[in-house]
């Protein structure tokens, strides 16, 4: 079933640098989502790889203290807001429009605002090593150590990073909940939604209601180190753990906005490469629901060991508890699906295993945190960073990386290899394990986290000379994946329009997709329509693949018809290119800069001069420009 | 006619206006991410509210005169309603009267809150002098913020009406500001009711 990939033959303006910075489909965002997302993760493993180098061998001379500070900060910041929300940004941005059959997302060009509020304000975090130093108190920013030392700027660049990031976030959350309640083909009921689009849905409500409370948090930090203001200053009887509620409110659901997303897209690959439907597709959305709900009322179990009574202690570990039980419904029902199926092995079916397999070693050591008295021994020990780095890289990263090698065809129209692909697999997984396994051992022996040397003699060398050489096993398996994608680009395997046998909308049309993604809107009967339009089932209740209607035209839905295809095409009025989104996200960044230094006098009125002309023009030229312009 | 609808208007020829239902959607969704912005201020207010140090506290509010601005500001939602009724009668002329109306309602209830702090400032009350100061000040003049961009959005919707630019399906729409003004004043009622009359 080769169907030739439909050659696109753009006009002279939709390529070239000027249409990648003036676009607005959600295609290309999501693409550059993901090559920004990508490059900040080399960054931030960079980091990582200088923070194992250092940790090495006892007494490591390869970072100062002040230079490690730095480093790990940047790494976490780096690695949440800068590397897995924009990943999974970029796979909502490309997929959820496509799944829900619809030709583009609510508000194209707030969704242009977004990607790029998000890339300037990453670039801007990262400016801060030319001028003043990076944030260096952790990407917690506990407070008082965040309020103190005005003199350096550093701190300043957290709060006003975080802040701009988050709302880089909120606008693209914002765009996804209008999408998919409003704007979904005929016949795609809520239940017959794509569990990858349903974890959007629920992600983006915890993104709108909890960024707003670390907003809150952070402006009070911004206004106590530049302002006089008694937030955090236990001195006048401010209360520092005041931060740390705020920030935990934010916090914890934010480690499901990390993880969710990649559940849904595990969603979408074990069923196909089982070739059975997902086991329980009702069950895993609304664990997926209730994971929401949940993660909203268990924050203060990351501050057990701040004092808060034996009463609010027991009822947040109890919550913590209660939150493994979604979470294991989840895990069975992918268990359940595989159950039986004729697996396909390929490299997303293996990431995808891999991804439930490291993720069950993670939610086991979590449910060990519900235990008060245990996680007072973990708290702020190695034990922390294996935990947490089993669910975010073996859970969050794995789970992404099995989406970029499910849906690389469709963005690009070739297939990854696969050779390379499990090559990829087994050193990320085996170095992966290498790296974060040990760390359990080092942190129930005491090492704390956070600190930037050790002393030889007290059991800890092995272990972390082991650790870091997982850690650079973990780069080859990254140098193989780039590999792997510059080789594929050049001369992979054509895709065709659905090289998985897929279920979901996004493969019956051309890959890649055209502009407008569907010559005509999809109708939808069932959940995993497409699979129902190539199959029947017979008698003893098989699957039975019928046979194709002229040409594969079952496959190809938006060729209607061959040659006049296009002439459908030219009746769909698409979102025209707009360079006001850049310049509004680019004059929003000048004014956090402005904010930054706003206790240095001129430098920083200027910059906020600066910003808010340049932002007013942005939003300004926006709002008196019609959307698709007449003349096409 | 060209508008942002021309995305979404062929899918969905039957379910109604949809050009409306995505941007209310979308507003709906902003103003719930807003409620919690506001709770977590509140929250912080309630935390530091006897956190007065050597500075005045609550005894230091001028009741009559907040409830006088209060019933201004909720004044305003009343004119934002007629606004709205008469777009969408069509009626743009009456229209514009209620909006400048509400913009001046608005206004009011700004030039009081800044005599307000003004006299606090006199009184010994300032960011710097205890929590209860750095809160009440943030919470309040967050709230103020909010008034005054709803106040810039009344004025470009009289502005846009009087270029004859105003359209029910463009971005700036009588319907979505009024969301809007509304929960900026709802916000109100419960920051005067915790803050200015709750002794606890």
């Amino acid at each position: 079933m080769a169907v030739a990939t439909r050659e696109q033959a753009p006009a002279a303006a939709d390529r070239g640098v000027w249409s990648w910075i003036t676009t607005v489909d959600h295609k290309r965002i999501g693409i550059m989502y993901a090559v920004a997302a990508f490059i900040f993760f080399l960054v931030g493993g960079f980091e990582a790889l200088l923070i194992r180098t250092q940790l090495a061998g006892p007494n490591g001379t390869v970072l100062s203290a002040e230079a490690y500070n730095q480093i790990f900060t940047m790494h976490g910041l780096t690695m949440v807001f800068a590397v897995i929300m924009p990943i999974a940004a970029a796979f909502q941005n490309y997929f959820v429009p496509l799944q829900i059959g619809a030709r583009d997302v609510a508000f194209p060009r707030i969704n242009a605002f977004a990607f790029w509020l998000f890339f300037f304000s990453a670039l801007f975090l990262y400016t801060s090593f030319l001028f003043g130093g990076a944030p260096d108190g952790a990407w917690v920013g506990y407070a008082p150590l965040s309020t103190q030392l005005t003199e350096y700027v550093r701190m300043d660049y957290y709060s006003v990073g975080a802040q701009l990031l988050g709302v880089a976030s909120l606008a693209g959350s914002i765009n996804f909940i209008a999408t998919i309640f409003t704007m979904r083909a005929p016949g795609m009921s809520l239940m017959r939604m794509p569990v990858f689009v349903w974890m959007t849905v629920v992600t983006s409500f915890l993104l709108i209601l909890s960024l707003p409370v670390i907003g809150v948090g952070l402006w009070q930090l911004l206004f106590d180190r530049n302002f006089g203001t008694l937030f955090y200053a236990a001195q006048a009887q401010g209360d520092p753990l005041l931060w740390q509620h705020l920030f935990w409110i934010f916090g914890h659901p934010e480690v499901y906005v990390l993880i969710l997303p990649a559940m849904g897209i595990v969603s979408e690959i074990l069923p196909v490469m089982s070739r059975k439907p997902l086991f329980g597709y009702a069950f895993v959305v609304f664990s997926g629901i209730a994971i929401g709900f949940l993660g909203f009322g268990v924050w203060a179990h990351h501050m057990f060991t701040a004092g808060l009574g034996p009463v609010a202690e027991a009822g947040f570990g109890l919550a913590t508890m209660l939150i493994a039980i979604p979470t294991g419904v989840k895990i069975f029902n992918w268990i359940g699906t595989t159950w039986g199926g004729r697996l396909k092995l390929t490299t997303p079916m293996l990431f995808s295993l891999g991804f439930i397999s490291m993720f069950v070693i993670g939610g086991l050591s979590g449910v060990t945190h519900s235990i008060v008295p245990a996680d007072t021994q973990q708290h702020d020990s190695y034990y922390i960073v294996a935990h947490f780095h089993y669910v975010l890289f073996g859970g969050a990263v794995l789970g992404y990386m099995a989406g970029a090698y499910y849906w690389f065809p469709k963005w690009t129209g070739k297939m990854l290899s696969e050779t390379i692909g499990k090559w990829h697999f087994w050193i990320t997984l085996i170095g992966f394990n290498l790296t974060f396994a040990p760390q359990h051992i080092l942190g129930l022996d005491g090492m704390p986290r956070r600190t930037y040397r050790y002393d030889a003699g007290l059991g800890w060398d092995g272990w972390n000379l082991m650790s870091t050489i997982g850690s650079y096993l973990i780069a080859v398996g990254v140098l193989v994946f780039i590999w792997n994608i510059i080789r594929s680009w050049r001369n992979g395997e054509p895709a065709g329009n659905d090289p998985w046998d897929g279920r979901t909308l996004e493969w019956t049309t051309s890959s890649p997709p055209p502009v407008h993604n569907f010559d005509e809107v999809p109708v939808v009967h069932h959940v995993d329509d497409f699979w129902y339009r190539k199959y029947g089932i017979d008698e003893d209740g098989r699957a039975v693949k019928m046979p194709e209607v002229s040409g594969g035209a079952l496959t190809v839905d938006t060729d209607t018809g061959g040659e006049d295809g296009d002439a459908d095409a030219h009746d769909i009025h698409m979102p025209s290119p707009s360079y006001f989104p850049i310049i509004a996200s680019a004059g929003v960044v000048i004014l956090g800069a402005g904010l930054v230094f706003i206790s240095s006098g001129a430098i920083g009125f200027g910059l906020l001069a600066l910003g808010a002309i340049v932002s007013l023009w942005g939003f300004m030229g926006w709002a008196g420009e019609p959307i698709t312009k007449e003349a096409h | 006619m060209v508008s942002e609808g021309a995305v979404v208007d062929h899918d969905f020829e039957d379910t109604g206006n949809p050009i409306h239902r995505v941007r209310k959607t979308a507003m709906w969704a902003f103003l719930g991410s807003e409620a919690f912005f506001f709770g977590a201020m509140i929250s912080t207010f309630l935390l530091y509210r006897n956190t007065i140090g050597d500075g005045p506290g609550a005894e230091i509010f001028n009741i009559p005169f907040t409830s006088a601005s209060s019933f201004v500001l909720l004044m305003s939602s009343l004119t934002m309603v007629l606004a709205d009724n008469s777009f969408q009668k069509g009626d743009q002329r009456q229209g514009r009267v209620w909006l400048i109306g509400t913009a001046l309602l608005g206004t009011t209830f700004l030039a009081g809150q800044i005599f307000e702090f003004t006299e606090f400032v006199h009184e010994g009350l300032t960011i710097s002098t205890s929590p209860f100061g750095s809160s009440f000040y943030m919470l309040t003049g967050f709230h103020g913020l909010h008034v005054a961009v709803g106040v810039l959005l009344l004025s470009m919707l009289v502005f846009f009406s009087l270029r004859g630019r105003y359209s029910p399906d463009g971005g700036m729409n009588v319907e979505l500001v009024a969301l809007y003004w509304h929960f900026v004043d709802i916000v109100w009622i419960v920051i005067f009711t915790v803050v200015y009359l709750l002794q606890i």
